[in-house]
């Protein structure tokens, strides 16, 4: 791997095919392949947990072998992979020297910025020229949190979830978990027995965090999973705006990624959590990929809202629901998702929203676009308990199919339980036309810029909710995902 | 500037399909040409096959621009030489603006020649020149691209495309016999506007009211995918009054 420090984000977005790809040579700290109690065990002392800590992770370790054993592997979702062999994954992959956080980035592998560089991450004094703070997680560790200083003159804790165990115990304690239990799902209960590191944020009482908070996760390492954790908890009347974007290098080999995020809304706070997941899609015949199976929900008290949005274009297999639990009265749940499948992509996406609260308003826009072979699923829950009184949700899918060889499938699920909820429901297929490409073309842009105009302007509704640097680099990353669909 | 030599064309993929049978037509900088003719007789195909719709393949003859055969190009390749299609039924593009559209159209015109970009200010300014031109509602080009626009909204967003990209050869395919006087008034408007010694326009019509608003140089009666008869602005008023029985009676069809 040669040493190239500058290559803008902008250059790497430029066309061609998958542009995340690159290997870093890092010496790396592996733990041995497989998963059993000593690893779990393993993994807690090389971050010097807490006990509490390392029972709740054997906990979960032991209801998850009782999952596994019970062959409970959701086979729900329309996705079709090989059987994963969880005993040929490495569940701990640090690079060296990282065992200590560093203590500014003279301290960090140089190596390892230059990766984060290539990815266009503003790590450094980009990062305040940009006014983003970064988390970034290599593999499974927490490399660098920048900007720490000047949020914490307001209060506001965003660090690695390793130094957020370590320092600031009492609010790990009392949120983990909180949202989604180790209980919760086959892949929930994995990620907590062995999840190594990811992103923590907390805003004090009242504060409005003044800048995007961003965590960058990367997977380096051949043959490993990333579990991360991310916990995100606004005190009462707090807001936060939240980014996450990932990569993975192109491996033939499939990587496991089973994420959870758990976000805490108190009353009348406000949190937006935006995604761009570009994980490794595997090669045009369907090599290799991330499997990329992730947890995602919010609890909104009293007044509070919490809002996804999402790009997905990554990965080879999809199963990701972020979710919100409207318990507070007047509570507010957002879902903004664009869902992109090409060549052997398949992604079964969606959201629960589940009302509790009085008054509690959900909204959900689900647009998939497939293409190639690609198979996309939207996966939707609306619940509404019988104390849900007044509660609205509207619902819009819409599916748009590039090609002949694709499929798009709507799967809404609808429980009310409450007469005065009121739901709405709307859904549409439809096909770039070939009027549509012509009228454009007439008007001198070429096939592909045809396409991705066509592409864009129909999720425009969902890339509109992006902070704005985020929803340009999301234009650029459909018109990159769909290179080869077209033409 | 343009020279349409034994064009014949036909349904891509589907045998005997031959819709154009031999077109000849040429066309001098700044004139108006109008080609009329019976339903079916190929004058919206004549008009999609010139801006190089993929839907048709030409079997037979030639078509130069400026001196260039443009059978091979493309159709953005062709828009970036200077020709312009006005669509019957533009299509509608879902969040689509159409600042954005014009500016990418623009772009890459400018872009293919090895022009500078027009900054976003500049053309700022000259879509708001145009579309108050035009007419058109201006809370409607924040909406989008067609999309829930009336037939007479289409036909000013033709117009504004027309007026803001300046193309060298404008094809109007306004076959649509249902099209209302709103309509025509808006589409000769635009040509009236943007006829100069520079431009030349191919107005593809059914009935002879379009050429009531605007004044051909030539007159073209197409039957049966040929040129049966060409002639000034007068031959455009013996078929309204006489319809195209004649010809298609000529060409041996069962009029």
């Amino acid at each position: 791997m040669t040493n190239q420090n500058t290559i803008s984000r902008e250059s790497d977005l430029s066309g061609g095919e998958y542009k995340w790809g690159f290997v870093s040579d890092i010496e790396t700290d592996l733990a041995p392949k497989g998963l059993s109690e000593d690893i779990v065990r393993l993994i807690s002392a090389k971050k010097e947990e807490p006990d509490w800590l390392l029972q709740w992770r054997l906990k979960a370790y032991w209801h998850w072998v009782d999952l596994f054993e019970n062959e409970a592997e959701p086979t729900w979702a329309k996705i079709d992979y090989p059987k994963i062999d969880y005993q040929d994954i490495y569940y701990y992959a640090a690079p060296k020297g990282t065992n200590e956080a560093p203590k500014s980035l003279d301290d960090v592998d140089p190596e390892m910025l230059a990766t984060f560089e290539k990815l266009g991450i503003p790590l450094q004094e980009r990062a305040v020229l940009a006014g983003v703070a970064v988390d970034a997680v290599f593999d499974s560790v927490s490399v660098a949190t920048t900007m720490g200083k000047q949020l914490g003159e307001l209060g506001i804790i965003f660090c690695s979830f390793s130094e957020a165990v370590k320092n600031h115990p009492d609010l790990i304690k009392k949120y983990l978990g909180s949202v989604v239990p180790y209980t919760d799902n086959f892949f929930a209960a994995l990620n907590a027995a062995v999840f190594s590191d990811g992103s923590f944020a907390y805003i004090p009482p009242g504060v409005r965090c003044p800048i995007e908070l961003m965590t960058y996760f990367r997977i380096n390492t051949e043959g490993s999973g990333q579990f991360e954790r991310t916990l995100i908890v606004a005190d009462e009347g707090a807001y936060v705006s939240y980014l996450e974007g990932c990569t993975a290098p192109f491996r033939k080999t499939s990587q496991l990624h089973a994420a959870t995020v758990e976000l805490v809304a108190l009353d009348n706070s406000e949190i937006k959590y935006s995604t761009i997941q570009n994980w490794f899609p595997g090669t045009k015949d369907g090599e290799g990929g991330v499997y990329n199976f992730v947890t995602k929900r919010g609890r909104a008290d009293k007044n509070a809202k919490i809002s996804w949005t999402q790009v997905e274009t990554g990965s080879a297999i999809t199963w990701k629901y972020p979710s919100v639990i409207l318990k507070g009265d007047n509570s507010v749940g957002e879902f903004f998702s664009v869902a992109l499948v090409n060549n052997h992509q398949q992604a079964d996406t969606g959201t629960k929203m589940i009302h509790i609260g009085k008054n509690t308003k959900s909204t959900i826009v689900a647009k998939g676009i497939s293409a190639g072979k690609g198979s996309n699923t939207y996966r939707g829950q609306v619940q509404i308990m019988p104390g849900a009184e007044n509660a609205v949700n509207h619902t819009q899918c819409d599916s748009l199919l590039v090609g002949d060889e694709c499929s798009a499938h709507t799967v809404p699920y609808i429980e009310v339980r409450n007469p005065t909820a009121r739901l709405e429901h709307e859904a549409s297929t439809s096909k770039v036309s070939d009027d549509q490409l012509f009228y454009l073309m007439a008007r001198g842009l070429s096939e592909e810029e045809a396409h991705h105009m066509i592409i864009t302007g129909w999720s425009r509704d969902v890339i509109k909710e992006l902070p704005f640097e985020f929803a340009l680099e999301a234009a650029q990353l459909l018109k990159v995902s769909l290179e080869g669909a077209v033409g | 500037m343009l020279e349409i030599n034994n064009l014949h064309a036909s349904v891509v993929d589907i045998e005997n399909s031959e819709i154009l049978k031999g077109i000849n037509l040429k066309v001098n900088k700044g004139e108006v040409h109008a080609i009329m003719g019976p339903n079916g007789s190929g004058k919206s195909t004549l008009a999609n096959v010139l801006m190089g719709r993929p839907d048709y393949e030409v079997t037979a003859g030639s078509v130069v621009f400026y001196g260039e055969s443009i059978l091979g190009l493309r159709a953005e390749e062709r828009a970036h030489r200077g020709m312009f299609l006005a669509f019957q039924y533009p299509a509608e593009i879902p969040g689509v603006r159409p600042w954005q559209f014009l500016k990418a159209a623009l772009d890459s015109k400018a872009e293919s020649r090895g022009e500078d970009k027009m900054s976003v200010r500049a053309f700022s300014k000259l879509f708001d020149e145009k579309v108050e031109a035009v007419g058109i509602n201006p809370t409607l080009v924040k909406r989008s691209l067609n999309e829930g626009f009336s037939g007479g909204e289409k036909k000013r967003n033709e117009m504004l495309q027309l007026e803001v990209l300046q193309p060298s050869l404008a094809i109007l395919d306004e076959t649509d016999s249902g099209l209302d006087v709103d309509a025509l008034r808006i589409v000769a408007e635009g040509v009236n506007s943007m006829r100069s010694p520079e431009r030349s326009f191919i107005v593809v019509t059914h009935y002879q009211r379009l050429l009531n608003y605007i004044t051909p140089d030539v007159v073209h009666i197409l039957v049966k995918g040929k040129i049966v008869r060409t002639g000034g602005p007068d031959l455009a008023l013996e078929v309204e009054k006489d319809g195209y029985k004649e010809y298609l009676a000529a060409a041996g069809a069962n009029a």
